[in-house]
């Protein structure tokens, strides 16, 4: 039962980060029909660039705040240099595009920081608070409860204002979004502003638990790619669950079979998924559209 | 109030509209006619901004606009509502009609939005469900509704009643007719050529990305040309 449980908690906390990549591949997806495979790196600018910036001397909400802000500016600008120009193109040569968006975040990265792993502290003190037998981590709370409140925060936001709406009826329907007045311009940057704050604000809580380093994002565009296929692409509850769902798969396969395999976990869950229900749990778009 | 002149418009090399010029006066309704695929829906796009032109004017008020991005448009005072609806379909009925005041965030909102709800009484029983589970006459109601609350001086309506019943129909016209009354100015596309004259005061006829016959409303009506080749009489 303890085993349980601390397998538990740890397919949780891995699970709300990748739901969290998933939620920004959702948001993308959805106003602009672009799956952006450069998600996984605005989660490494946001650890990363938290890790550097408190090493030269910021107090790590300050640093943690100017690192989220820089994700923010690179999704400002892939958006503009890189899917703006290239609108009209196909699916396939979108993904491309952002893929090729990623290889570049990374190869910038490596300069401007380096090659090596880095850790941040705990946010509140690293002693395990004991739980029904197991342990969990007080930056696990901080993971899981920082998930929580950005979920609802994005959900207020499309389902309480009108800029919300606006994201919504542009994913919904862009021509009709622009014959009521929407710059669809504008909300398209908006989406990848707000994908990548999400990003960075999953690197920053946790960093002190994974590590990071300039390729983390790869793994992370993975995960959350699979999680949001899992749930079913552009579905936003659908990403959480996917998100949890691999979380939860990768723990317990680890835990009771082998840790071997971990990151193999994400891909059998897209094969299957493809296989037995393409639309994914939460019946998303299709696959076609990939 | 609109000026269209010597307007062209393609569809990457094929060109749709060659020289097309069309004016709409204040307060009054102008009918653009003609058979299938002639290009009246392209000019409407047009002049809402989200098809490009290859050359030619729109003046609206006075002022060029043919540069302006679909959004200023609205701004300015140019709502249209689509041919085959285009509602918001996972969005509420209420969320689309909020969404059609986007520019128009005014103290006027909550007076347009129970107008539109008299208009269209259905509209307010089912405001909380999406639209995509609307009937295709109730959408079509929404689409009109939608456009109006962005409370234009030009509204551009391309076949309200497509694929409509006969009594909806008239409903809709006659919704057409009691806007015109109230002072708005209208662009009405229709297919259904002899119902869309009997309720305007001008009318055009648009063949093949030209404009072939414009006038009166009336005369139109009983030209013997225009009974013979549009009005199936
Ligand atoms: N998206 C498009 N791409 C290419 N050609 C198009 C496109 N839309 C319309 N056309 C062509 O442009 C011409 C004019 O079309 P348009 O839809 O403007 O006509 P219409 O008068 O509105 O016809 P209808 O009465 O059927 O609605 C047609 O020949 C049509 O085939
Ligand atoms: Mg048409």
């Amino acid at each position: 039962m303890a085993e349980f449980l601390q397998l538990l908690f740890s397919g949780l906390t891995v699970g709300a980060v990748y739901a969290l990549v998933a939620l920004g591949f959702t948001l993308i997806y959805n106003a602009s029909d672009v799956i952006n495979f450069a998600q996984g790196d605005f989660v490494m600018i946001g650890g990363m660039g938290t890790v550097f910036l408190a090493a030269a001397g910021l107090s790590l909400p300050l640093a943690a705040f100017i690192a989220i802000l820089a994700a923010v500016a690179a999704g400002l600008l892939l958006h503009r240099l890189a899917i703006e120009p290239a609108r009209g193109a196909s699916p396939v040569a979108l993904i491309m595009i952002t893929i090729g968006a990623s290889i570049f975040i990374k190869g910038v990265a490596q300069i401007v920081f380096d090659k090596q792993f880095h850790s941040l502290p705990a946010f509140t003190g690293s002693d395990p608070i004991a739980l029904g037998g197991a342990t969990i981590l007080p930056q696990s709370l901080w993971v899981v409860g920082g998930a929580i409140v950005l979920f609802i925060a994005l959900y207020l936001f499309l389902e309480r204002t009108l800029l919300g709406k606006a994201v919504l009826a542009t994913a919904a329907n862009r021509l009709a979004a622009r014959l009521v007045g929407i710059n669809v311009k504008v909300i398209l940057a908006l989406a990848f502003g707000v994908s990548a704050a999400i990003g960075a604000i999953a690197g920053v809580l946790v960093t002190p638990i994974t590590l990071t380093r300039y390729d983390i994002g790869t793994l992370f565009a993975l995960k959350g790619f699979a999680a949001a296929m899992v749930g079913g692409m552009g579905h936003p509850l659908g990403a959480v669950v996917g998100g949890i769902l691999i979380g939860l798969m990768e723990a317990f396969g680890a835990g009771y079979i082998s840790s071997t395999y971990k990151d193999g976990v994400a891909f059998l869950a897209i094969l299957l998924v493809l296989f037995f229900m393409p639309r994914g749990l939460f019946g998303g778009g299709s696959v076609e559209r990939v | 109030m609109l000026t269209v002149e010597g307007l062209s418009s393609a569809y990457g090399r094929i060109a749709v509209l060659h020289e097309v010029s069309l004016t709409v006066a204040q307060g009054e309704i102008v009918a653009l006619v003609g058979s299938n695929g002639a290009g009246k829906t392209t000019l409407l796009r047009t002049i809402s901004g989200v098809q490009p032109l290859t050359g030619g004017r729109i003046l609206f008020d006075g002022a060029r606009i043919e540069h302006m991005p679909a959004h200023a448009r609205v701004g300015l005072g140019i709502a249209q509502s689509p041919e085959g609806r285009q509602v918001f379909g996972p969005l509420s009925v209420e969320d689309n009609l909020r969404l059609g005041a986007f520019r128009r965030q005014d103290a006027g909102l909550a007076e347009r939005l129970a107008q539109a709800y008299a208009m269209f009484p259905i509209l307010r029983e089912k405001r909380a469900i999406p639209a995509m589970s609307l009937s295709g006459g109730q959408q079509q109601m929404l689409a009109i509704a939608r456009a109006l609350m962005a409370a234009p001086k030009l509204l551009l309506l391309d076949e309200p009643s497509l694929g409509l019943a006969p009594l909806l129909v008239d409903q809709i016209l006659n919704a057409v007719v009691s806007l015109r009354d109230r002072g708005m100015t209208i662009l009405l596309v229709e297919q259904n050529a002899s119902a869309a004259l009997a309720i305007a005061d001008r009318g055009y006829v648009l063949e093949t990305g030209r404009m072939v016959h414009q006038g009166a409303a009336q005369s139109l009506l009983a030209d013997p040309r225009m009974r013979a080749a549009y009005l199936g009489l």
